[in-house]
């Protein structure tokens, strides 16, 4: 089964987050790397990523055809996905114990959230 | 057949075999799955080209031999080490080595050390002789992501020191079912993924017939092997059937019946009637058996629903699970009627006598939703599909629900008590799909 890991940005994990040393902000950066090294050689990893801020973002839509982009937001938004980890593995009580060694989930929250698939194990 | 498609054929075929000298031969099964595994995609690359050498299995058996010597030389000094040691104490030899090479690989494979996912990899590679890029997209993950399950595997059977050779009397029945469960998992991922997005991916069901075809020519005389076969024949005779070309799901009582594949029908009626009359009965068998019945009806008002409560309830003593239950609920609907099928289910779902894996579960509100259409009510149906519909984490069962839910009322003849009309119980498993059977697996899994 699929999982996906989500990080959010929000006021709170910000808050925290400013409040850290250069050594615990390494720290949380390293687990991040050694959670990654973990997930690949357990053979559960399908893909993680970090996104840049969500200033550089482009929001994308066809209207008759043409293709219209925006830029921002510029504001500061309250909340932003900041990150993903994309795991394949046995259980949602296996996705959990993942999730339970992201970093952001020592000072915030992360969300685990099924992918649906084309099969129907799911017992 | 294109020769590409012939000698990929053949080398899957010769793949098990090769790896089993090797592994004879020299010990390590690691270090010669790889050095196989090389010489099999060279092969693919020379033989379309340049012909297929007179002795396709010496051939490989040599470059294997070669590329292992390479393997082994480009390893770590301690792997050296390792290797000298294992090279001074040879495994004893096996002497049923001959017949039961084939066996022996896929005990390995699906070894007790391993999880399920890690079994499902390194039997298609080792015994299918499929490549690793191969499983990857048969299972829509990177190729990384196998390789990595495939080498973590065999450190582990390693570590565990884990032999081929067959292990001992008592342990082989634990073993066997270890095996038949790879190779039902391979099945219905094959046979579940059924998307035109799956031209690209490899033919799993195929694959898992084919290895358990290999598995009974070994094993003659066991029911389970043989009632998993014809299983899998049953099942898999209704593809044709089971999709619209948009990729939608046909539930089993529309689907037209003239398109599904008599010979592999024969073929697993033959199978599973010798099985029950000759061997002890186990739950593969009964699955067969319920398959059976579905295949041998004309058409879904001619189902015989009492012989199907009759097997599920054989089911449900030797092996119960929550699908077990609620396919022999839906049972009871079509023989007994609606409204002693959703008492049943309410003491199954909730209350002293219920099922814990049933608590919440979506599957409890589509057979609701079933039963009440069955019962009349169409809006309290629609009600519980659409709560069905939010939970499934299968996106053809959404889809499948979703149109449930949105449906106009139906016929008033389909809502009379008992097996009237046209409706067939199972459409509310999974869809109508025949695949109660691939969730009685994953119960099976989760409770054991």
């Amino acid at each position: 089964m699929k999982y996906l890991i989500l990080i959010h940005s929000n006021p709170q994990s910000l808050a925290v987050w400013e409040t850290m040393s250069d050594a615990q902000r390494m720290e949380f950066g390293r687990g991040h790397m050694s959670l990654t090294d973990t997930l690949a050689d357990s053979g559960e990893l399908i893909v993680s990523e970090g996104l840049a801020d969500p200033a550089l973002a482009k929001h994308v839509s066809v209207r008759e055809g043409r293709t219209i982009t925006s830029d921002g937001p510029f504001a500061e938004v309250k909340e932003h996905l900041a990150g993903f980890y994309l795991v394949d593995c046995e259980s949602m009580e296996r996705a959990v114990e993942l999730a339970a060694t992201v970093p952001d989930a020592l000072t915030g929250s992360v969300e685990v959230r099924p992918v649906l698939d084309m099969s129907t194990l799911d017992l | 057949m294109t020769t590409a498609a012939r000698v990929e054929e053949l080398l899957r075929d010769l793949a098990p075999q090769v790896l089993a000298i090797l592994v004879r031969q020299q010990g390590d099964f690691g270090v010669s799955e790889d050095a196989v595994q090389e010489a099999l995609l060279a092969a693919a690359t020379q033989w379309p080209a340049d012909g297929v050498p007179d002795n396709p299995k010496g051939w490989l058996i040599t470059v294997a031999s070669r590329r292992r010597i390479e393997l082994w030389r480009n390893e770590s000094a301690r792997r050296r080490r390792e290797e000298l040691a294992a090279r001074q104490a040879p495994p004893a030899p096996d002497p049923a080595s001959d017949v039961d090479d084939t066996l022996t690989l896929l005990l390995l494979c699906c070894h007790p050390s391993l999880t399920a996912v890690s079994q499902v990899a390194l039997t298609l590679r080792a015994v299918g002789g499929l490549n690793t890029a191969e499983i990857a997209r048969a299972f829509l993950v990177p190729e990384a992501t196998v390789g990595q399950r495939i080498s973590r595997a065999k450190r582990r059977i390693k570590a565990n020191g884990a032999e081929f050779r067959m292990p001992p009397p008592e342990e082989l029945s634990d073993r066997l079912a270890a095996v038949l469960h790879v190779l039902y998992l391979i099945f219905n991922e094959g046979y579940t993924a059924s998307s035109g997005s799956a031209l690209l991916r490899v033919e799993l069901s195929a694959e898992a017939i084919r290895l358990t075809r290999q598995l009974r020519d070994r094993l003659p005389d066991d029911g389970e092997v043989a009632g998993l076969l014809a299983l899998m024949l049953l099942t898999d005779a209704r593809r044709p059937a089971r999709t619209r070309p948009d990729g939608t799901l046909v539930p089993l009582a529309e689907q037209d019946r003239s398109s599904w594949d008599a010979a592999a029908i024969a073929e697993g009626v033959a199978l599973i009637s010798e099985a029950l009359a000759t061997a002890a009965v186990g739950p593969y068998q009964l699955q067969a058996a319920i398959s059976a019945v579905h295949d041998e009806a004309a058409r879904a008002d001619e189902t015989d629903w009492r012989q199907i409560l009759g097997l599920y309830e054989l089911l449900q003593s030797i092996a119960p699970g929550p699908m077990v239950t609620l396919n022999r609920i839906v049972a009871v609907a079509m023989v007994r009627g609606p409204h002693e099928a959703l008492q049943q289910l309410a003491a199954a779902a909730a209350g002293p006598a219920a099922d814990p894996a049933l608590a919440g579960h979506h599957r409890v509100e589509a057979v609701r939703a079933h039963l009440l259409d069955m019962a009349g009510d169409h809006e309290a149906a629609r009600a519980h599909y659409r709560l069905a519909a939010r939970t499934t984490l299968s996106l053809p069962e959404r889809r499948y629900l979703e149109s449930r839910a949105g449906r106009p009322r139906p016929d008033a003849a389909d809502a009379v008590d008992g097996d009237a009309g046209d409706e067939s119980g199972r459409r509310v498993l999974g869809s109508g799909r025949e695949d109660d059977v691939r969730s009685e697996v994953g119960v099976r899994e989760v409770l054991e």
